[in-house]
């Protein structure tokens, strides 16, 4: 299940937003998925940006059926988007019992390094301007800042 | 499995088994699984695995591929065996860095260094 919309939304002018109900089938991720990255490249994002979009959307959906849904495995999660110009958002949240996000070990430790998981959420972190968990733990929204990303990308090649 | 649906090009020359992927993106955790079954069956094929990994054509990566990656890492190593990434996108090695994954792995720009690379 799957809409997207041009209207305008609050406080973001020209932004582009859809809102999918998934289940955890590739065809569905991908689908949803592409609706908003293509609004993205509409929009004008660089390649960099889109990269970054695509890599943060699925950490994040990942975690939400293969941690959230680990005893829910039919449960859909949802899945809201909203790209402007200047500003991507992206809410998905799973029905779960949520997680403490700041129990998750660093994986960039050296004692950490070879464990072949937990780095879903560092990525995210990485490539998104702000990521947010509710307190239950089961809803992340994760903002792109293209200005600010801009910038951080100018000062990381100097 | 058939090898029709396998998810890999593996190649053998000079005792270096040398894996390609099929897919430009890996991302969906049933193909990470089904790849990591079957480089498992090269490591576990050979004494002393040598295996180079080659991303060419690689767009995109999960941090449960970048897992299953280290699994493989550390079985190959319990073998006593080695392994090498090669033909690495910069996008993607970037991700490399920012896990700092790029210190446990040994990284070669090209297939070729990374075959000269290789211990006898």
């Amino acid at each position: 299940m799957s809409e997207a919309s041009g209207q305008p939304g609050a406080g973001s002018p020209g932004a582009e937003h859809g809102r999918s109900r998934l289940r955890n089938t590739r065809e569905e991720i991908e689908a949803a998925e592409n609706q908003a990255l293509e609004a993205a490249a509409r929009m004008g994002y660089p390649a960099a940006s889109v990269f970054a979009l695509r890599l943060a959307l699925e950490e994040a959906m990942t975690n939400a059926f293969r941690h959230g849904h680990e005893s829910l495995p039919d449960e859909p999660i949802d899945l809201e988007w909203s790209i402007g110009p200047a500003r991507a958002e992206f809410t998905i949240e799973d029905r779960g019992p949520g997680f403490k996000p700041e129990t998750v070990p660093d994986p960039t430790l050296d004692e950490n390094l070879e464990r072949p998981s937990g780095r879903g959420i560092m990525l995210m972190r990485a490539y998104m301007t702000d990521v947010r968990f509710n307190t239950r733990g089961n809803r992340v929204t994760m903002v792109y800042d293209r200005a600010a990303e801009d910038a951080k990308r100018r000062a990381a090649a100097d | 499995m058939g090898q029709s649906d396998s998810r890999l090009r593996i190649t053998n020359s000079d005792g270096v088994a040398q894996v390609r992927f099929i897919d430009r993106n890996i991302l969906d955790e049933a193909n990470i699984q089904q790849i990591g079954d079957e480089i498992t069956q090269v490591i576990e094929a050979s004494p002393a695995p040598k295996i180079l990994i080659s991303f060419e054509n690689v767009d995109h990566l999960s941090s449960a591929a970048l897992g299953t990656l280290i699994t493989i890492n550390n079985k190959v190593r319990n073998k006593g065996g080695q392994l090498r990434l090669s033909n690495i996108d910069p996008q993607i090695y970037e991700v490399f860095v920012i896990t700092k994954l790029h210190k446990l792995f040994e990284i070669h720009p090209t297939a070729e260094e990374a075959l000269g690379s290789f211990r006898k």
